[in-house]
């Protein structure tokens, strides 16, 4: 009983604040921490304490004398790709945990609702068929080619009305058309060079970002991770279904819309920088719910946050696994991705 | 009159399924739903929602057509219960009775001492205080569907529809979940397959067939036996029960 008047009422204020705060105050140190890590990785090693003052150096807190080779490491190329690393993260198992809230759906994702597919169609698209070359960028082409397959989902699903589970088995046949269209692509257009660094990039890469791409994926993760909670509570009220959540005052349509665009949006934007990066936005959100519970307000931001630490240390794993050599990004999430996969597919058939 | 529906007509391509339906309920009563499998009773609670929009008639709340009220305005003055609501989704009872207040939230406001009363309320009248912190999960079908009847009172509505309540439920949360509704202040509509139900707990009835309403009235004119044998196909006696005065039904045959 008094458990429960706690938990009815409005907690003191003071405790309202603090409690969150505290638990993000942590993550941000968790996600400063693998960063570091990330960054001192590699085939120079920097320590830590380095990273720290290189950082601090340049912005005008300290000014130890360091080797200016580390700094340069630091600066031009690591601690960028571990920051892209934080915001694709993020912005994956945001993107899932917004698909599986709507949809009804544990195994939505964009990558199984072939939403990177799109993306990857449409920015090989644009490298190798040269289409609308210098105009368009390879980010454009992804974009467009996440919205058609966006769109075609919706189609196929009959619109923002058709079932949740018309909705995956759309996105199946979706991610086999843009596949499909994909090395359709690259073995009748490309040269073998070409079609190596693609195969490459659609298994996922850091290896290329820089300041440019950071600027860009943080903008737009972290824009939707704000639209995305001022509408937690929308993402609640789906969780008996669409039309319990219209029967609650939910324009169901446009709030479908939305978040869809969202997701597109989000996923253009990744896989145009890294490539396509399958089961982050499967794993993290079902871990994420295993901890914070399924409420919308405290899952997204722990998604972001796990999604976060997951895809650097997942980065951190491509370079060191094979000494020499770094492994895509995307067969690191596989090998943890399809056995979790796997187990929420065989606890799925329990409860039905 | 709170809740009012006039010449209602809801089409699938040209079929109609609700065909001409008129209804009117007074304030605090409960109006049950009766008629066969596919007669139309849950496209037309749908109608009384808002859920669906009629090809032609209109739904009015004192007056105002539903059609121009905006959806959360509709959903603090109108709740529905669906036949079997179910999610995957690892909720407590207390959060599925705070969706309640959804309708009562703007994007920015935090939880109100209103919406803290509104729950407690809820979760009192239903009897779910002390499961308030247990998982929807571990809740029999009976505490599923008083969770989501708090959850309907959490909305603080003068009208509460509710299609086929108490299917998959025992006798015992039956009759419980149905006086429970029954004794609300609230404006009742009630989808219902048990006819001795409908007698004991509705104050009036209205019968269903092919989507059009064949009668309407108290139990004791609605249900006899002519009727029963028209719409339900079944020989059946009907008497008042010796033990609480409404009209009781003996299947015969």
């Amino acid at each position: 009983m008094t458990t429960t008047l706690a938990t009815i009422s409005a907690a003191p204020p003071l405790r309202r604040w603090l409690v969150p705060a505290a638990w993000l105050l942590a993550s941000l140190l968790a996600i400063a921490l693998v960063v570091a890590i990330s960054v001192g990785v590699g085939d120079l090693p920097i320590s830590m304490s380095t990273t720290f003052y290189a950082i601090t150096n340049k912005l005008g807190f300290t000014a130890v004398a360091l080797n200016p080779m580390h700094e340069t490491v630091i600066w031009e190329y690591r601690l960028s790709r571990a920051l892209v690393a934080v915001f694709c993260g993020a912005g994956l198992a945001l993107c899932g945990a917004i698909l599986q809230s709507l949809l009804r759906n544990p195994l939505a994702e964009p990558y199984v609702l072939g939403i990177s597919a799109g993306a990857s169609t449409g920015a090989v698209a644009v490298v190798i068929l040269g289409i609308g070359a210098g105009a368009i960028s390879l980010s454009a082409g992804a974009f467009v080619g996440a919205f058609a397959a966006f769109f075609f989902v919706a189609i196929l699903s009959n619109g923002a009305r058709g079932g949740a589970d018309r909705t995956i088995l759309a996105g199946v046949a979706a991610s086999q058309l843009f596949n499909a269209a994909t090395a359709y692509v690259v073995t009748t257009s490309g040269n073998a060079q070409q079609a190596r660094d693609v195969m490459f990039w659609l298994l996922g890469s850091f290896g290329g970002v820089r300041w440019p791409e950071f600027v860009l994926v943080s903008i737009v993760v972290g824009v939707a991770l704000v639209i995305c909670l001022l509408n937690a509570r929308v993402l609640d009220a789906f969780a008996f279904g669409d039309e319990a959540a219209a029967s609650l005052g939910v324009d169901v349509g446009r709030t479908r819309i939305l978040f869809f665009a969202l997701t597109a949006v989000i996923t253009a934007t990744i896989v145009s920088m890294v490539g396509t990066i399958g089961f982050v936005g499967l794993v993290v959100p079902h871990a994420a719910r295993y901890v914070v519970g399924p409420l919308h307000a405290r899952l997204l931001p722990a998604c972001a946050i796990a999604g976060a630490i997951f895809m650097v240390l997942a980065d951190i794993a491509s370079r060191s696994l094979i000494p020499q050599q770094v492994l895509p990004i995307g067969v690191v999430t596989a090998l943890v991705g399809v056995p979790f996969f796997a187990i929420i597919l065989y606890r799925l058939q329990r409860p039905s | 009159m709170t809740i009012k529906a006039d010449n209602l007509i809801w089409k699938i391509g040209s079929k109609p399924i609700v065909n001409g339906v008129s209804l009117a309920v007074r304030p605090g009563q409960t109006l049950g739903l009766l008629g066969p499998n596919g007669s139309g009773k849950t496209s037309l609670l749908r109608l009384l929602t808002g859920l669906r929009r009629p090809h032609a008639g209109a739904v009015t709340l004192d007056g105002t057509d539903i059609a121009t009220i905006g959806r959360r305005a509709l959903a603090r003055r109108v709740a529905f219960i669906e036949q079997h609501a179910t999610t995957s989704a690892n909720l407590r009872v207390i959060d599925v009775v705070k969706l309640g207040r959804f309708p009562h939230q703007t994007m920015f406001s935090g939880w109100t001492a209103a919406d803290a009363t509104a729950v407690a309320e809820a979760l009192a009248r239903t009897g779910l205080t002390d499961k308030a912190d247990q998982s929807w999960q571990s809740l029999s079908g009976g505490e599923r569907q008083r969770a989501q009847l708090a959850r309907a009172l959490a909305q603080s509505p003068r009208e509460l529809i509710l299609d086929e309540p108490t299917n998959h439920l025992d006798v015992q949360h039956q009759i419980s979940l149905l006086r429970l509704v029954s004794d609300l202040p609230v404006t009742s509509i009630i989808a219902l397959h048990d006819l001795n139900h409908a007698a004991m707990f509705c104050d009036e009835l209205l019968v269903l067939q092919s989507g059009q309403v064949v009668a309407a009235g108290t139990p004791e004119a609605v249900l006899t036996r002519d009727l029963l044998a028209d719409v339900f196909h079944v020989d059946a006696h009907v008497e008042p029960s010796p033990h609480h005065a409404r009209p009781h039904i003996h299947f015969t045959r």
